[in-house]
């Protein structure tokens, strides 16, 4: 099988820790993605944690948002974390005048939790046939919070009744940050998402 | 890096644990390739907002008019930086006096997200900091060289910047701290683990801090650029020194067209290694801040601690 890239990314926020997530989950290339170009032939993209206005308005300004859009509803699979979720929900909660992505069929509540003296962490059971039974340690800032969610999301975490990441076939949203707490089962998903997809084209 | 998760692992988890050092330090992690911007206002702070800032800096008076004022500068009015608060989305931060405990009690109570305890104030103590790690808000420390950031680090700091010399739209000290606190950390990278005991020493740094920032190769906490930004090519000179994103405080409101100007400055921390974009950016900005060379009644603010 060819190499698998993927791509990150780097407009803003904290998309060198997803690139040293990822290159604990074996044989992929890492991409930072800034300009159009980097984003070809890319088989999978990251939208790391940030700050959601200033990722939609440097995905404006260097004309990636349709593209970015494209690429997602063409099947290939995208992982949002934190500022990433909110990218690829369908719409935020009173914030209509702030663009998503609308890629994943869900609604969002930015920082939903309050300030960041209410930023926390916490232990959550992840769904155990794909994380097994060790629960993931959650690290949730200024975090958003999915309040509705379509009926084809598969809920694969929850916090206090709440998803806390959640996938639609290609789309796989998480309101905490794996990428800073060094456990990478949630990477190793998303790149077995993405070698499965590219075997799907291939066959 | 994750491995910067790797230093705050020593917090503990629960069900629902706020203000851990993971927590803290994870904030910073967020804005990392973003400009956090100094306002005055909810209209500023909302321009700040919509030229892409990732954070805004609420005070009273900016640090070119500090300078030029004089006077006592003291942390701003808990109303005002909760005007600013309701009026963006994004995390507002806030200054107390270097050592002002109380201060930065009362930024936490009304819930800023992030307390910079800053030298542009006038130090309400010259010997101690504030115990940072008897909060649950985050800070932010000024350093000039890598053993005042550990030393701030240890005080429980969940982000580092350089001092750089605030309010004189001149970037020098900015690089002069950058270079200093990465060709520490390249010597120290050098070293044998025999030899941390005696540099441990000499910087004036705890060893466990020490020898924590050797394996990582970088500091244990993000570490901003501050102090001295005015233009695109500044914010892009400080990322290419290996900082993780830049403060510009005096540098866009004081210009000639600050929208603009605040904008090039988010595009060029994005594009820190494209000179072609950089060029683009860089044009048709209008005026610069004027800019304070040393002379006459200069005060350096960053010398005012250690």
């Amino acid at each position: 099988m060819a190499e698998i890239v993927i791509g990150v990314l780097a407009l803003q926020g904290d998309f060198a820790e997803h690139i040293a997530t990822l290159k604990k989950c074996g044989d992929v290339k890492c991409r930072e993605v800034r300009k159009l170009q980097d984003l070809e032939g890319t088989h999978g993209l990251v939208i790391p944690g940030g700050e959601s206005t200033v990722i939609l308005k440097l995905l404006r300004d260097f004309k990636l948002f349709e593209h970015v859009k494209a690429y997602g509803s063409s099947g290939i699979p995208m992982f949002g974390t934190c500022a990433g979720c909110i990218m690829l929900s369908s719409s935020i909660d009173g914030m209509p005048e702030q663009e998503t992505l609308r890629l994943g069929d869900y609604s969002v509540k930015r920082n939903a939790y309050g300030a960041q003296v209410h930023s926390f962490e916490s232990h959550i059971k992840g769904d155990p046939a794909i994380f097994g039974e060790e629960p993931l340690r959650a690290i949730l800032i200024r975090a958003p919070m999915i309040t509705k969610c379509g009926p084809n999301f598969k809920i694969l975490a929850e916090h206090e009744g709440h998803p806390v990441l959640v996938q639609q076939d290609n789309i796989l949203s998480c309101t905490f940050h794996p990428e800073i707490t060094g456990d990478a089962r949630i990477h190793k998903y998303f790149v077995e998402l993405v070698k499965q997809k590219q075997m799907a084209y291939k066959s | 890096m994750d491995t910067l998760a790797a230093h705050a692992a020593s917090a503990t988890a629960d069900d629902h644990l706020t203000g851990t050092l993971a927590a803290k330090v994870g904030h910073a992690q967020m804005l990392k390739g973003g400009v956090i911007m100094d306002v005055m206002n909810p209209e500023q702070a909302r321009i700040a907002q919509e030229a892409g800032a990732c954070a805004v800096m609420a005070l009273e008076r900016i640090p070119a008019d500090i300078r030029q004022q004089g006077g006592v500068a003291r942390m701003s009015d808990p109303k005002m930086i909760k005007e600013i608060k309701a009026a963006v989305t994004i995390p507002v931060m806030a200054k107390c006096r270097i050592g002002h405990t109380v201060e930065a009690q009362i930024l936490e109570a009304i819930d800023i997200d992030y307390i910079d305890e800053s030298e542009v104030l006038t130090p309400a103590d010259d010997v101690h900091h504030v115990n940072k790690n008897k909060f649950k808000v985050p800070f932010v420390n000024g350093c000039r060289n890598l053993g005042e950031a550990l030393r701030r680090i240890a005080e429980g700091a969940a982000m580092i910047r350089t001092k750089g010399e605030a309010g004189t739209g001149n970037v020098v000290e900015a690089v002069r701290h950058a270079k200093a606190v990465q060709s520490e950390i390249r010597r120290l990278q050098s070293m044998d683990e025999d030899e941390l005991y005696v540099y441990a020493k000499d910087i004036q740094a705890p060893l466990s801090l020490v020898k924590k920032t050797k394996e990582l190769g970088r500091l244990p906490v993000v570490n901003f650029a501050a102090g001295g930004v005015a233009t695109p090519a500044d914010a892009a000179l400080m990322m290419q020194l290996g900082m993780d994103g830049v403060f510009v405080g005096s540098g866009i409101f004081k210009s000639g067209n600050p929208k603009k100007r605040a904008e090039a400055i988010v595009k060029a921390v994005t594009h820190y290694n494209d000179p072609k974009m950089l060029a683009e950016i860089s044009e048709d900005l209008g005026e610069a801040m004027v800019g304070i060379n040393s002379g006459e009644g200069y005060i350096m603010f960053c010398n005012r601690d250690s």
